[in-house]
């Protein structure tokens, strides 16, 4: 994986002590809020509903076992003894006092982290595949593009205050396990017929109070464009996006307004004037980027043969575990979705055993999902039964990747400050109810995805069953939506009618489950069963 | 009755006017009548909360309630871990918000 230089090692020490000084002046009064809040969320801390909230970034996922096991430390000294993973790859800390803050970015910094850009109206955390280096699908390895934007996105002064924020996948699959086409700016790197390779440059998706599929703009950048072509994408937002209301800022509101033809003529318009500039960093600068994210030392000659005759573990291989490109190993997913529990939540213990496990089972890296669990990516097959038991011990061995029990939830109205209603209970009674039926592994693939508020960070707009929770006078409500998708046929969620109430969404999600057991045909998963026969069905179902 | 809210500035703890200073408890919050835009601005300017903002509350046997179910869970801590709230010996204590 990727390991700092000096000068990145430099711009992120630079910056804390820059911080330690403006939090210095805020607490002696130099400072006023209105003065210091833009600079404490431009090192992202927030005020949310309990206390300061901390995000740190996670560039497109990635971790070593040594920065796992730092975050696990930080929750226990700074935070009240967990850390909550979220659907931008990142890690959030929930009760940060201000005081502590540039000594938390310190520490960060020790183990080349930070929390810079993880707030605010700029490139946010490039997020990627996180099976990248492990998938036998994929043309390359993503990371290494995602690490040269993140480098020409972080603090690029021009991109600093665009109309709102702005987030970037970049995938190397035709499988999307990123939710590329709901991403302000969603890259694909391909190759053509002549074997070259180059991006496909999806422009102007996302979820929220307007949710949008990305179209492409672009099917094939060539690689050496990737940064210039990126540049002339933002710029003519930056140019014409709106300031005057942030409701419709967002690129997806201008590629739709301005249409998408007229977005990409003026892009290549931008491209062609920005190619004799020459900002394209020089090939050497990805050459140098590349060897951090080579192949680790796959041994070969291992047998492909599991231990099966224990069934709890049979069953975590089978949901849990996936497909490598090298022969003998597997990525193995830690669910952080006990039946019950929070999702995306992990004790600081926890924390700091998935950074051991990765040191000792996966060549010292593990992987942020955006679906709120944590990646071993490469797992030797033969160890698998010792790597369950260690997870098991520690309640993260929950079989149920996939299931309707992998709930992702943001964190509502629980700790958000913006949600209008509570996220995190409704995953908790859908996943108890579905566990307590025993119908989830009948139900197969089928991905459900909860918001506490229109803002979506719980992807509710994705989900072969949504919900969203909205304040009806100051009561919660929650709508049902089906239909949605993240993967490479992205689709968005239809809302079925009127909302329920807590028990009542349960209950809905439970009946529209029974139509798709009804009238499934095959081997059709829940989205497919939906797509075929319709709405209807579901809502008679539903409403009765 | 109105009551104000906000968050302590080096804490970030959720604090209540108690009629002289901030409490961590919505029980000791003081009807504060139209004296609120008052009371924030000395008091944010003395540094000591931050973001603080006037609610509607009531009153009845198990103290003062906030109006909007926001405000209960400020008061309360997160629903889902009790263990974190104000009332960690008491499960049940959620109940109060819904």
């Amino acid at each position: 994986m990727y390991q700092y230089d000096k000068y990145d090692q430099q711009m992120v020490d630079t910056r804390v002590e820059e911080f330690r000084d403006q939090t210095r002046r805020r607490l002696s009064g130099e400072l006023s809020e209105e003065q210091f809040r833009p600079l404490r969320l431009m090192n992202g801390l927030y005020l949310q509903l309990h206390a300061y909230m901390l995000r740190v970034a996670v560039p497109y996922g990635t971790l070593s076992g040594a920065q796992m096991k730092a975050l696990g430390d930080i929750a226990d000294k700074y935070d009240r003894g967990y850390g909550h993973f979220t659907t931008r790859q990142n890690i959030q800390y929930n009760w940060i006092k201000l005081e502590d803050a540039p000594d938390i970015l310190a520490d960060l910094a020790k183990v080349e982290m930070h929390a810079i850009q993880t707030s605010g109206n700029c490139i946010r955390n490039i997020s990627s595949d996180h099976f990248a280096g492990a998938a036998a699908d994929e043309v390359v390895d993503p990371r290494p593009y995602a690490e040269l934007l993140r480098q020409w996105s972080s603090f690029h002064p021009e991109f600093s205050y665009l109309p709102r924020k702005f987030k970037i996948a970049v995938i190397a699959s035709d499988t999307d396990r990123a939710a590329m086409r709901l991403h302000d700016i969603g890259i694909q790197i391909v190759k053509n017929d002549a074997g070259e390779i180059g991006c496909a440059f999806y422009v102007g998706g996302g979820m929220g109070r307007t949710p949008m599929v990305a179209p492409c703009i672009n099917e094939f950048v060539a690689l050496d464009d990737l940064i210039t072509y990126s540049e002339a994408c933002l710029r003519v937002y930056n140019r014409h996006g709106r300031r005057d209301n942030k409701y419709k800022a967002r690129i997806k509101i201008l590629v739709h307004e301005m249409g998408k033809d007229e977005y990409t003529r003026q892009v290549e318009e931008e491209f062609a004037h920005l190619k004799s500039q020459g900002i394209e960093p020089p090939l050497a600068e990805l050459e140098r980027i590349k060897p951090y994210f080579a192949d680790p030392a796959f041994k070969t000659g291992l047998s492909d043969d599991i231990d099966r005759s224990d069934p709890d573990f049979a069953l975590w291989v089978d949901r849990n575990t996936i497909p490598h490109k090298a022969p003998g190993y597997v990525s193995a997913v830690i669910s952080l979705k006990p039946v019950g529990g929070i999702p995306g939540d992990a004790t600081a213990d926890q924390i700091r055993l998935m950074g051991d496990l990765a040191t000792e089972y996966s060549f010292d890296e593990c992987r942020v999902m955006h679906t709120q669990n944590i990646v071993l990516p490469h797992v030797e097959k033969g160890r698998l039964a010792e790597l369950f038991a260690k997870l098991d011990a520690y309640d993260l061995a929950a079989p149920n990747l996939d299931t309707i029990e992998d709930i992702i939830a943001c964190p509502g109205l629980d700790y958000c400050s913006l949600a209008n209603a509570r996220s995190i209970p409704v995953a908790q009674k859908i996943s108890e109810r579905f566990a307590s039926t025993g119908k989830t592994g009948e139900l197969g693939q089928l991905k459900l995805k909860i918001s506490g508020c229109i803002n979506a960070c719980g992807h509710h707009h994705a989900g072969h069953i949504g919900i969203l929770g909205v304040d009806r006078k100051g009561v919660e409500n929650y709508q049902l939506l089906l239909g949605g998708c993240e993967a490479e046929d992205t689709t968005l969620g239809k809302i079925t009618g009127p909302g329920f109430d807590e028990d009542g969404i349960v209950d809905a999600v439970e009946k529209a489950t029974e139509v798709y057991l009804a009238k499934r045909e095959g081997e059709e998963r829940f989205l497919d069963t939906y797509r075929r026969i319709g709405m209807e069905p579901f809502k008679e179902a539903i409403y009765g | 009755m109105k009551i104000l809210t906000g968050n302590d500035l080096k804490s970030g703890d959720v604090v209540w006017w108690d009629g002289t200073s901030w409490s961590r408890h919505v029980n000791d919050s003081v009807d504060v009548g139209d004296k609120g835009d008052e009371i924030i601005a000395r008091e944010e300017g003395l540094r000591n909360v931050f973001a603080a903002y006037a609610i509607e509350a009531t009153t009845d046997d198990n103290g003062v309630r906030p109006a909007h179910i926001k405000d209960r869970i400020r008061a309360l801590g997160p629903t889902v871990r009790p263990d974190l709230t104000l009332k960690p010996a008491d499960p049940t204590a959620g109940n109060w918000v819904i």
